[in-house]
């Protein structure tokens, strides 16, 4: 699980091009949207494309977005009990 | 169109070299465009994390417009500028990149922050957003440079009194190919008076 957040920190600083944050800076549990890492609704976008890219998980409801990627505690957890 | 009106200041980015009122004030070594308005941006000293999510002609009219307004303040709000910018490649640079992720139907995933630029007046919409601009704006494409259109637009829009100023220009973002050149059109009397010739002038020293 903890290769998973690391692989899932560096997917997000990658694809929703973070520059200057580093993965070290990115804490599990620490709030995605927002007042944390401040992302938009484009990049809950890019998420949801990245879940089915990658790992092979359809979001069928975008709200279903809103807990998924709270955190990368939680985006780890809905991929381990998903992925195919 | 009677009225008289003035470039307070005008400014381009082309070649790796940002200039002010002709004069240059950054030099990137680098030659990929990327790197270039990265050097740009650093230079400027800026601190906007929104800039690197930004498709290459945002991030291009960004820094421009970065050059003219600096740093966001109540009194740029309150001076109510519109903002007209111009180019012939519209968004081409980023549809390209929008249509390679879609032309494969077995690896079919469009990038939605890719997507959110395949408009050129998007870029307008970044400017406005930093700078709290709540005024006129339209972007037009041309063949080419256009200074009699922009010209006449300008003055029509301080003189209509739908705006007091106007950043005007020209933003061109087509691969390897990038230019800048915008100014500000102010009824404040300056060295430099708003006419097509002066314009025209102004973009051939680019």
């Amino acid at each position: 699980m903890s290769e998973l957040k690391e692989e899932l920190k560096t997917k997000i600083i990658e694809q929703l091009n973070l520059e200057d944050v580093t993965v070290a800076e990115i804490a599990d549990d620490e709030v995605l949207f927002g007042d944390g890492l401040g992302l938009d609704s484009i990049d809950a976008l890019e998420l949801i494309v990245m879940l089915d890219k990658d790992y092979g998980i359809k979001l069928t409801d975008p709200k279903d977005g809103k807990k998924i990627f709270e955190s990368v505690n939680t985006m780890a957890a809905f991929i381990e009990a998903n992925r195919a | 169109m009677e009225n008289t009106y003035y470039i307070s200041n005008y400014c381009s980015i082309k070649n790796g070299k940002a200039s002010l009122n002709g004069n240059s004030q950054i030099t990137s070594s680098e030659t990929e465009i990327p790197l270039v308005l990265k050097n740009i941006y650093k230079e400027l000293d800026l601190n906007y994390r929104k800039f690197f999510k930004m498709d290459t002609l945002s991030k291009l009219s960004f820094l421009a417009a970065e050059m003219l307004l600096k740093t966001p303040t109540e009194a740029i709000e309150e001076r109510d500028i519109a903002v007209v910018l111009s180019n012939n490649a519209s968004s081409l640079d980023t549809d390209r990149k929008h249509q390679k992720s879609i032309a494969d139907s077995t690896n079919y995933y469009p990038s939605p922050a890719v997507f959110v630029y395949t408009l050129p007046n998007i870029c307008i919409g970044e400017i406005c957003i930093r700078h709290r601009l709540y005024s006129e704006n339209s972007f037009f494409i041309f063949d080419d440079f256009s200074g009699e259109h922009l010209f006449d637009y300008a003055s029509s829009l301080i003189s209509s009194k739908k705006s007091n100023e106007v950043l005007c220009g020209w933003v061109n973002v087509d691969e390897e190919n990038y230019e800048a050149f915008m100014y500000l059109v102010s009824t404040e009397k300056s060295k430099i008076e708003h006419t097509t010739k002066e314009i025209n002038r102004l973009y051939q020293e680019l």
